[in-house]
């Protein structure tokens, strides 16, 4: 609990500052502010608590079942599902798909009715998922493998360059701010608990070496992916 | 009060249907791929479930408290009437160094909420964990926040001057890969993590309200057109401070400790 405050104080402190300083307002709705402050911290309290108890465990102990498994088809399997199903539902992505319908349809690539509209955004939700599902297999893959993680995030930006290069300009804001938007808070700490349990399973791989990375991939891939998606559409 | 649980009930729906795909695949490849039972299954359903509720309350909280006022700030700090004065002809040229509030809340508003950010934390803990504490948790989350911070201003300035989003993230591409030859080698996947989990829950909403509004002040840009980009800076930046960190914590160690192998 102290520790929660401790993290939301800053947050506290910039909208007080602002609010009453630079742009002297009074704080508006004092109950509902409270009201919200105390759920914040609560809530923040509750989900620290659970990630040691509940997420953390079911990811590591996945990475260590599906390593004494052994299939590696299956493991593959499993790091792309978890890469797709988290992104596909993912509201942030949900919400910056529909503004990237907008913006396309301003630029007269899809027509103006929101049947073509939806259309689009829903092609561009499937191609992010695509993306971030193909990362997490890549990324588990580099961790069986022990490559060092630069050259393949150095790859990943000579590609995101060379795609900006050709693909339509009004979409390279949208795809690159799409590589931020797919990482959730759910799935951040069951990826990251993924590969670290992998890296401590295989033989030879160190879990703070080898074990961190899958998250770059994800917010990498995006980009490259959605950019594609702009020169086909 | 009533009015508070029946949101919070309405929130806690959202959140369980939100991971709802999580949940269908983790219990899918565990009941027909695995075919064994999770070990302290008692325990870890427990801990699902406060991560679950945790999610909800903060959501509903942020909601409730912060988002609205954050919000509302954004707009009215990027306001012609704000930052140009009320009484200031419509047709004045305005330098970008006008907009300084603007870049104060930036850093501010960047660095907070990044501090605050669940997925940071989550990343953090394990970092420390399996760095036997080497990385501490607070020393991570400052170097991710500043990077943030540093990020989201440079994206207020890319708004306001107008120019292409991509010779900002190709110089800091460039930028990353130089660092990357000079950082301990342990710490780079670490590093390029850090850029992916400052933008989820507190972040994004704030800063998109920001870019949006600005857009929509600056006379000449379009707000969807030049309001996307911040989240890409958000990304992008803390890598680099990541690294320096890294940089910084050997040498202060000492230069006998940057000799060593790892």
């Amino acid at each position: 609990m102290r520790d929660s405050v401790r993290d939301l104080a800053p947050i506290f402190v910039v909208i007080a500052f602002f609010q009453l300083v630079v742009l002297q307002q009074p704080i508006p709705n004092f109950v509902d502010l409270t009201v919200g402050i105390v759920l914040v911290i609560l809530g923040l309290t509750l989900f620290v608590q659970g990630l040691e108890m509940g997420l953390f465990p079911i990811g590591e102990n996945m990475a260590y079942d599906l390593a004494r498994k052994g299939s590696l088809p299956w493991l593959l399997i499993f790091a792309f599902a978890l890469g797709f199903g988290t992104t596909v539902a993912e509201p942030a992505l949900i919400a910056v798909a529909s503004e990237a319908a907008d913006v396309a349809a301003q630029g007269g690539v899809v027509g103006m009715d929101p049947e073509s509209r939806a259309q689009y955004a829903w092609g561009l939700r499937l191609t992010v998922a695509l993306s971030v599902g193909f990362a997490i297999l890549v990324g588990v893959y580099r961790i069986l493998r022990g490559w060092p993680i630069q050259y393949l995030i150095m790859g990943g930006y000579a590609a995101v360059v060379l795609m900006t290069a050709i693909a339509p300009e009004w979409i390279i804001g949208i795809a690159y701010d799409s590589g931020g938007v797919t990482t959730s808070t759910i799935t951040v700490p069951l990826v990251t608990a993924l590969g670290v349990g992998l890296a401590s399973s295989i033989k030879g791989r160190n879990p703070f070496t080898d074990g961190f990375g899958l998250i770059a991939f994800a917010s990498l891939t995006p980009m490259i992916f959605v950019m594609g998606y702009g020169m086909l559409v | 009060m009533i009015e508070v649980l029946k949101s919070l009930v309405a929130t806690l729906g959202t959140t369980v249907w939100d991971v709802m795909p999580i949940i269908l695949i983790v219990l899918g490849f565990q009941v027909l791929v695995i075919r064994r039972s999770i070990p302290n299954l008692k325990r870890t359903m427990v801990g699902f479930l406060y991560v679950l509720l945790g999610l909800a309350f903060f959501l509903e909280g942020l909601e409730r408290a912060l988002f609205p006022l954050g919000r509302l700030m954004a707009q009215q700090l990027t306001d012609p009437a704000f930052i140009f004065g009320a009484d200031a002809a419509a047709d004045a040229v305005h330098q970008w160094f006008d907009y300084y509030w603007v870049y104060i809340f930036a850093a501010a508003i960047g660095f907070s909420t990044t501090m605050a950010e669940p997925a940071l934390i989550a990343v953090a803990t394990k970092a420390r964990d399996v760095s036997g504490g080497v990385i501490s948790v607070a020393g991570l989350r400052i170097a991710v926040a500043i990077g943030a911070a540093v990020g989201i201003t440079l994206g207020t300035f890319r708004i306001i001057t107008g120019t292409p989003l991509h010779y900002y993230i190709i110089a800091g591409y460039v930028l990353v890969i130089v660092q990357t030859t000079f950082a301990p080698r342990n710490i780079i996947a670490l590093a390029y993590d850090s850029g992916g989990v400052t933008t989820s829950t507190v972040t994004v909403p704030l800063v998109a309200a920001l870019g949006l509004g600005l857009a929509s002040t600056v006379p000449g840009r379009s707000p969807i057109l030049d309001g996307f980009g911040l989240i890409a800076f958000t990304c992008l930046f803390p890598i680099m401070t990541v690294l320096g960190y890294a940089q910084l914590t050997r040498w202060r160690a000492g230069p006998g400790a940057s000799s060593s192998k790892e």
